[in-house]
């Protein structure tokens, strides 16, 4: 067993760079979600848009760590206008029900896709990390790129920050509380639409940042921004809707699955992702930890 | 979303204006290879093939308010049930319409067991994963389906056993479009039947269904697997046509697409799902390359504009609302 986890954990620690950096994608898909019971199917778009912002400040391989927290302002000033604007564009349609919200995010989603692909073109860009992180660091015997260790050390930070912002601050209490029970929060005076576009702005900006933070190691191609939704998806459903620290969880373990498994079985890569899906959706049909009594 | 549909008035109440423009347009449509050149009668043959998709999309998403996100897979695996027959076992095409609509069945029948027990946007999410994780398999499965590259020269359908293999246009068009009648007539029975009505009673309020008396699940479950069908029909149709099958064709563009046409055709009505399937397919075959292949932008566009201008569809449009409407 030690023998197999040397050899394997170079993979393990990968799995968790790439769980950290869906969950950065995930919680805003959940937040939006469990707060605006929205659908947002514009989120792998949007995380697209960020991984270009990166392209587009960082992508010339002289970038400094100023270029990418360059990047990042951008970022989270696109995802802020962005996610506003979703919000005021779903809100008409709010009495007419889920699907029409949906539909209409996935039409922006194609619209962004392909105004993407019209502006950087088809090809995948890559995005080398910022010259100190562009080495690698020693982990236990093998060599390991310091950039991925950075993503880790990063996503967790903002794991937490999200957790304390959602809830442990007045913020986070009172968008839970919305969610609870929408008109008993309006009474007690608090514009509930104004918190609603907050959370959707929120949700928005992370999708970004992840796609700057993410773009050094997925880099930037038409077709991503689905791969990312679906994942973000599956990661949603397995931790359950509006839950932070499912979310957390379901990165994690979609994390391991999608760099662990497919590396040990690759030909059973995309059944083990809707299997490990299926599997919590019987056993718990909320998601791990999701609240229970609010199935969809 | 269930308050924005309305059942069709039952067949009884129907104004003979109605029936006579119903018997129009299938003399009409039987007419097309007579009047129209060999290329617009091909991309006809699609549109009806993707009508059929729609139809069976609007019965599971209008009728039954379990709208799918993810209706490419079925519609994919038998489009690839239709090319492998084709090219290994048996060219006559009736044959590989049934073992498509089977094959598209028992995918549903696989992945609905689960799926069906969500609702709404849960339902829209998870059928979207399936349908991602269909193509991803198709995208990779190389030595059944391809790959990426997909499978070319599937063989032309024949009618019957031994007969000629159909290269006219025309008459290809002729088999689809009576393939498509006849899958759309079930479906149209099934919409109409009592077995519809709880369907349309689950929609509207699942949890009176539920105390009414009704199991909920084994109705969902089996419209899941008919528009599976269906839609595994309209794939070996595509097919026939097209007589290539890659991953692109169980993509998620396909699944949008499906959907969009059920959403401006408007909900429920199974014609107007039809007729949004032609504006569809119209839109991005004839009017994006003259854009200069812009087809996603111009989808999402009649996305946007369809959501915030047509919230029941062309269905909700009829100037004449029957009486005594279901």
């Amino acid at each position: 067993m030690p023998a197999w986890l040397s050899d394997n954990l170079i993979t393990i620690v990968d799995g968790v760079a790439f769980g950290v950096l869906l969950f950065t994608i995930a919680v805003g898909l959940s937040l939006v979600f469990g707060i605006m019971d929205v659908l947002n199917l514009a989120h792998g778009a949007l995380y697209l848009v960020g991984a270009y912002v990166a392209v587009r400040f960082a992508g010339d391989g002289q970038a400094g760590i100023g270029a990418f927290l360059l990047a990042g302002l951008a970022a989270v000033a696109v995802g802020a206008a962005a996610g506003a604007g979703l919000a005021v564009l779903t809100r008409p349609l709010a009495r007419r029900g889920h699907l029409d919200q949906a539909l209409l995010t996935l039409g922006v989603a194609l619209i962004i896709g392909d105004l993407l692909s019209a502006r950087f073109g088809n090809d995948v860009q890559s995005v080398p990390p910022p010259a100190f992180l562009a080495g690698s660091v020693s982990l236990v015997g093998h060599d390991y790129p310091s950039y991925r260790l950075a993503v880790i050390v990063a996503g967790l930070a903002l794991a937490v920050l999200v957790w304390l912002l959602v809830e442990r601050s007045r913020a986070g209490a009172l968008v839970r509380a919305t969610v609870a029970d929408a008109p008993m929060v309006r009474a007690l005076g608090v514009d509930t639409g104004r918190l609603v576009v907050a959370v959707f702005a929120f949700g928005v900006v992370l999708a970004c940042l992840g796609g700057v933070l993410g773009a050094p190691i997925l880099g930037a191609y038409p077709g991503l921004d689905e791969r990312v939704l679906i994942l973000g998806l599956v990661v949603v459903v397995i931790g359950g809707l509006g839950s932070v620290s499912g979310a957390f969880l379901g990165a994690l373990v979609i994390g391991q699955v999608e760099v662990l498994v497919v590396s040990l079985l690759p030909q059973y890569a995309s059944f083990l992702v809707f299997g490990a899906m299926a599997v919590v959706l019987l056993l718990r049909p909320t998601g791990m930890l999701g609240r229970a009594g609010k199935p969809g | 979303m269930s308050t924005a549909t309305e059942a069709p008035a039952p067949a009884a109440a129907r104004p003979a204006t109605t029936r006579a423009a119903a018997g129009a347009v299938l003399v009409l449509l039987a007419l097309v290879p007579l009047l129209v050149s060999s290329n617009v009668a091909d991309m006809l043959t699609r549109v009806l093939a993707f009508a059929l998709l729609a139809i069976g999309l609007d019965l599971l998403a209008g009728v039954a308010g379990l709208p799918s996100l993810g209706q490419a897979a079925p519609f994919g695996v038998g489009a690839y049930a239709a090319a492998l027959l084709g090219k290994h076992v048996t060219t006559v095409g009736p044959v590989q319409l049934v073992a498509a609509a089977a094959a598209g069945a028992a995918l549903a029948a696989a992945v609905g067991w689960l799926l069906v027990r969500s609702r709404g946007t849960y339902f829209l999410m998870l059928t979207l994963a399936v349908g991602e994780i269909v193509h991803e398999l198709a995208d990779r499965w190389e030595g059944v389906t391809g790959g990426t590259n997909g499978l070319a020269g599937v063989p032309a359908i024949t009618l019957y056993p031994g007969g000629p293999p159909v290269r006219l246009a025309g008459v290809l068009y002729w088999y689809v479009l009576a393939a498509v009648l006849v899958c759309a007539g079930l479906l149209w029975m099934v919409s109409r039947s009592a077995f519809g009505q709880t369907l349309r009673g689950i929609r509207d309020n699942e949890e009176r269904m539920r105390s009414l008396g009704y199991r909920t699940f084994p109705p969902k479950y089996a419209v899941f697997c008919i528009a599976g069908a269906a839609a595994g029909a309209a794939g070996s149709l595509w097919v026939a046509q097209s007589r290539f099958v890659s991953p692109a064709d169980l993509g998620f563009e396909v699944s949008a697409m499906a959907l969009l046409a059920v959403v401006i055709g408007g909900r429920g009505s199974l014609w107007g799902a039809a007729l949004g399937a032609a504006v569809v397919v119209l839109v991005r075959e004839e009017l994006s390359p003259q854009l200069g292949g812009r087809g996603p932008l111009v989808l999402g566009l009649v996305f946007v504009a369809a959501v915030y201008l047509l919230p029941r569809g062309f269905a909700g449009l009829r100037i004449h609302r029957p009486r005594g409407g279901a």
